[in-house]
């Protein structure tokens, strides 16, 4: 599955993007959370935040309790700030 | 059918309202918002950054609910992405319709929508080298709110 990052999340993880097998043990976005944060110090840092990100799932906003399948395209953010 | 664009160019309010009307007599009025970037606490310049494809999927969903509240002829939302220096335009929304009421509320609905479902994010960028990720503001979830239900 395809995970994106933007803004603060992005530079703290140090990547806009990367690829990834949906491990087996996780079911939606909120154990998704989980596992991103033990991939790298930087993860951690971003994910050490975890009450102000926000996740798309195929480019829609949901919830952490939002089912995942492999092949989905998440992305994390903070809130968003436009207009 | 909105025009939804997302660009790092500048945009011309009069050839925008200008297309609303082309071609057509039934329009009655446009109401229009232009958003500019303040030089709030001195900053040099609002860097915009935003989620490729979930950013026009996300205007063209808020659009198409304004078109389904109000009898819309048409409406156009336009946000720049990119560097953006104090005093310049960041995002323009028009709404037209045959009456006043219709395109100020759409046009009021649309900028306040815009502001809290669109990913967007703004990076302020200081004249010393510094930077800070704006935060969003409880104040735009309530604008947005207003329009629930």
């Amino acid at each position: 599955m395809q995970i994106l990052y933007f803004a603060w999340v992005r530079q703290k993880v140090g990547l806009g993007q990367e690829t990834l097998e949906l491990p087996g043990d996780v079911a939606d976005v909120a154990g998704l959370m989980r596992h991103l944060a033990g991939r790298s110090p930087g993860h951690a840092a971003a994910f050490a935040q975890a009450k102000q990100i926000r996740a798309a799932v195929n480019q829609e906003f949901c919830a952490p309790n939002h089912p995942l399948r492999n092949g989905d395209e998440v992305a994390f953010f903070p809130p968003v700030t436009g207009g | 059918m909105a025009r939804v664009l997302v660009q790092e160019a500048c945009f011309d309010l009069a050839a925008e309202q200008a297309r609303l009307g082309e071609g057509r007599v039934d329009v009655g009025g446009i109401a229009a918002f232009t958003g500019l970037c303040r030089a709030d606490d001195g900053i040099a310049a609002l860097v915009l950054e935003h989620y490729p494809g979930m950013t026009e999927r996300a205007l063209e969903k808020i659009a198409a609910e304004a078109e389904s509240r109000w009898p819309l002829t048409g409406c156009t939302v336009i946000h720049r992405v990119g560097r953006i220096l104090p005093g310049e335009p960041i995002v323009l929304v028009l709404a037209a319709s045959r009456h006043r009421s219709a395109a100020l509320e759409a046009c009021a609905f649309l900028i306040d929508w815009l502001k809290t479902g669109a990913p967007f994010w703004k990076r302020e960028e200081f004249a010393d080298g510094g930077e800070r990720w704006v935060e969003a503001r409880a104040s735009d979830d309530a604008a947005a709110a207003r329009w629930a239900g």
